[in-house]
């Protein structure tokens, strides 16, 4: 076969461990984990995450040498039902190379920066054992990731999708018995309950999606087969293929946290931030667009789907991008923006620039990934400085378990009056002189994303930007006022966080985070700086011709893909309303810093809009009372008049209990048991009594009459022996 | 010499009147010698065979009799002497302690 030479000439049997190394490092972490020393637990997790992405590695390297040949890796043998062949068979081409480089590289770094991170978290939360746990599942969503990356089938790409979730569920409700600011409460695994709900309203739709693909797209999950019986349905009954998409759509916007479905993302922020980097900013929430990417050949089938695909991404983009004007944890701006730049991704693939949108994928895992991070950097800084700072006036406030104690005898932590919020940018300011490195980290992010040149998130959303303004008009200036927005909340955090005053005392005695933390950081800034060099476009002004190399890498998997060069209209519109953006929130936020106490300037000149803003526009509120509460009527009902009233106590209690109880009480016992058999046995004794009554009158003791018997005996039977 | 009809017959009788006794007296000691009537009628009856048919079986047998009947004498003797120490009567009409 055509499979195992080219397997002869690549590292393609390698790609296995792409998931068994990670399994391995969770497995020794798992069964060792309260023997190992927290160095060995995050070198075991890290080693174990840095294997997959040297396979990684070596895996792209094979598919560049073999000119992007797609190839399958069969590993294991799964579902055998007649003719149904399900495998688990690996992938291997230009497309899932390049997730798998991201998220194993990607999220090895942030294995590197969890070490350090997750040492202070623990103790800050006074939870020591639990170390071990988070690398645990950590290493458990690298493998489930690794799954759906390189999963030839559509099954496969489920059974991770299934996985990240979970992993996704695990983390986000980590710290499951409090919430963000340690105090006791279910805060944290409601969130991660919200995440895995609205993920299973997505999961829906990719499984219907899934059927419909299986009984109308040549009876098989597996890309090849699907794609091959594609253009026929389309042709035959497009509708097919439409419900197919939209289905799959909303797969898409459950994960990678879309309209209507994002409201799960901004509260995952409550898992610890290696977790918001690379879960629910870099790798897990792209699989949505990854999904539609690999599906390119049955969207480009039906341009209505992509048209709302692209909408859909758009909408989000803008909607999410003005939620995070308002808001004041430094986690939830970073999250919205992340829902925000899933939609421009979402968007792209929409409009059928799957390579942008690749591009903008691996772009934003750099700088979104670095962005999180140095949060947390900063998080854990003013954490630093809290402890140091107020030790005595806190006691040991972050102790879970001395502060149920406390709340025990007097009231618990509220009554001192405030609840420290590290994660709060109104507690921040000034944090450029004491934490310098994470500050200048902090700004490459920042530029980044708010796509200045150079920077690679210049590249990458101006590759969307041109592309939408060349066939989706209405996208592009929903992205284009979207991309304002980024610029212009990034700038407003920038100098909330890093410039002007401190605003608490724990600000003011921040302390800068160790190198175990900053390194990784270091690596990820440097990719956030030269990341756009990935694809250099053409440049006609400058007579430049751009190499385009990811286009060409891609194009191995998705067909020969336009490769647009860069527009310097649309590329100068965008960066200058970037710098407008940045120069108005220094106006607003850096010219005159935020006092201690003092109202976003933002609020009175807009009022009930930033209002809006603040509350994310009252979507949890409108889901609550359009879905929620409906739904918890709904059960209600079900539960207390259906299933309690009608179904226990009538159905149940009255007629089958009751018929059975009478049926018992009066038909059988009454009639069937005392009158009929006990008469019966009743009367069998009584006439045994008087039988023997009788009969012993015979035995009257005197021994002449038995000897009498015994003569009239003798005398009958010689008689009959002698008569016969 | 004596036709072995004339034998049988009187065993017959002697085990009549012996059964007979048993059944109608009331004093254990007649009971007894009643009962020594019928085992010699018996008695009388095996030698009686015996001789018609020549062998000796029958004479041995009355021999065991004798023997059992002597045995059974000492015990039911020894019986009366002790029911008459406890009652100071041995009439047979009183003794139905066996009743059930």
């Amino acid at each position: 076969m055509h499979l195992s030479e080219t397997v002869n000439t690549g590292f393609y049997f390698l790609a296995p461990w792409l998931v068994l190394a990670p399994v391995a490092g969770l497995l020794i972490n798992a069964v060792f984990g309260r023997q190992l020393s927290e160095k060995m637990i995050g070198a075991v997790a890290s080693l174990a995450s840095g294997a997959a992405f040297v396979v990684s590695v070596l895996l792209a390297y094979s598919v560049w040498i073999s000119h992007g040949h797609p190839v399958s890796v069969p590993f294991a043998e799964w579902i055998h039902i007649g003719d149904l062949k399900l495998d688990w068979t690996f992938r291997v081409d230009s497309l899932s190379t390049t997730m798998m480089l991201v998220v194993s590289g990607v999220g090895t770094l942030i294995h590197i920066y969890a070490i350090g991170y997750m040492h202070e978290d623990v103790r800050f939360k006074r939870q020591e054992g639990r170390f071990a746990r988070f690398f645990v599942y950590l290493n458990l969503f690298i493998a489930a990731m690794m799954i759906l990356v390189s999963g030839d089938s559509y099954l496969m790409l489920f059974v991770g999708w299934e996985g990240v979730g979970l992993c996704s569920f695990l983390l986000i409700g980590f710290w499951f018995e409090m919430d963000t600011l340690a105090r006791p409460s279910w805060a944290n695994s409601d969130a991660a309950k919200k995440a895995f709900i609205t993920n299973r309203v997505g999961d829906f739709g990719f499984l219907i999606a899934g059927f419909l693909m299986f009984w109308y797209l040549g009876n098989s999950f597996q890309f090849d087969k699907v794609f091959e019986a594609a253009p026929a349905v389309a042709e035959a009954t497009p509708w097919v293929v439409v419900a197919i998409t939209l289905f799959m759509l909303l797969g898409v916007a459950g994960k990678s946290a879309q309209i209507p479905l994002y409201i799960w993302l901004p509260d995952a922020m409550a898992g610890p931030t290696p977790v918001s980097a690379l879960i629910h900013a870099a790798t897990m929430v792209t699989a949505g667009v990854y999904l539609v990417a690999r599906s390119a050949p049955i969207y480009t089938l039906v341009p209505q789907a992509q048209y709302i695909v692209a909408m859909v991404g758009a909408g989000t983009a803008l909607f999410a991008a003005t939620i995070a004007v308002g808001q004041y944890d430094i986690k939830k701006v970073l999250a919205y923006s992340t829902i925000s730049q899933l939609g421009f991704m979402v968007a792209a693939v929409g409009m059928g620039a799957f390579v942008a949108g690749m591009f903008h994928l691996v772009t934003h895992a750099f700088f979104k990934a670095l962005l999180f991070l140095s949060a947390g950097s900063v998080i854990l800084g003013l954490e630093r400085g809290h402890h140091a700072h107020g030790h005595h006036g806190h006691g040991d406030g972050h102790s879970l378990r001395g502060k149920r104690k406390e709340g025990r005898t007097h009231g618990g932590h509220e009554d001192h009056g405030e609840v420290f919020d590290p994660g709060d940018m109104r507690n921040m300011g000034g944090l450029r002189k004491t934490m310098p490195v994470t500050f200048w980290l902090y700004m490459i992010g920042t530029l980044a994303l708010a796509g200045i040149f150079p920077f690679a998130g210049f590249w990458s959303k101006d590759e969307i930007l041109v592309d939408a303004s060349l066939h989706y008009p209405s996208v592009y200036w929903q992205l284009t006022v979207a991309a304002f927005f980024t610029a212009f909340y990034m700038g407003r955090q920038v100098w909330m966080v890093f410039f002007g005053e401190a605003r608490s005392d724990a600000a003011k005695s921040a302390q800068e985070s160790p190198k175990v933390m900053t390194l990784p950081l270091v690596v990820l800034a440097v990719l956030s700086v030269v990341g756009g060099a990935l694809n250099i476009p053409s440049i006609k002004e400058i007579g430049l011709k751009g190499p385009h190399q990811l286009t060409h890498w891609l194009s191995y998997t998705l067909g020969e893909v336009e490769s647009l060069p860069l527009n310097l209209g649309v590329a100068g519109i965008s960066t200058a309303l970037a710098l407008l953006a940045i120069f108005i929130s220094w106006l607003i936020y850096g010219r005159n810093p935020l006092k201690t106490g003092q109202v976003d300037p933002l609020k009175r000149p807009l009022g009930f809009i930033f209002t809006g803003m603040e509350n994310k526009w009252f979507v949890d509120e409108g889901y609550g009372v359009l879905i929620i509460t409906p739904f918890r009527r709904i059960s209600q009902f079900l539960a207390d008049v259906i299933d309690w009233r009608f179904w226990h106590d009538f159905v149940h209690d009255t007629v089958i209990a009751g018929t059975y109880n009478w049926l018992s009480r009066i038909v059988l016992d009454r009639y069937a048991d005392q009158k009929g058999i006990d008469t019966f046995f009743n009367s069998w004794g009584s006439f045994t009594q008087w039988l023997s009554g009788n009969v012993r009158q015979i035995q009257n003791g005197f021994v002449r009459s038995y000897a009498l018997s015994v003569l009239l005996g003798v005398v009958l039977i010689l008689g009959y022996l002698i008569l016969k | 010499m004596v036709p072995v009809d004339y034998y049988i017959a009187l065993s017959a009788i002697l085990f009549t009147i012996g059964a007979l006794g048993v059944l109608s007296r009331r004093n254990p000691l007649i009971i007894f010698m009643s009962i020594e009537l019928m085992l010699n009628a018996a008695n009388l009856a095996f030698v009686a065979f015996a001789r018609v048919y020549q062998t000796f079986s029958g004479q041995i047998f009355v021999f065991f009799v004798i023997a059992v009947a002597a045995a059974e004498v000492a015990v039911g003797l020894a019986l009366i002497v002790e029911i008459f120490k406890t009652r100071k009567n041995i009439n047979i009409d009183e003794m139905n302690s066996l009743k059930g």
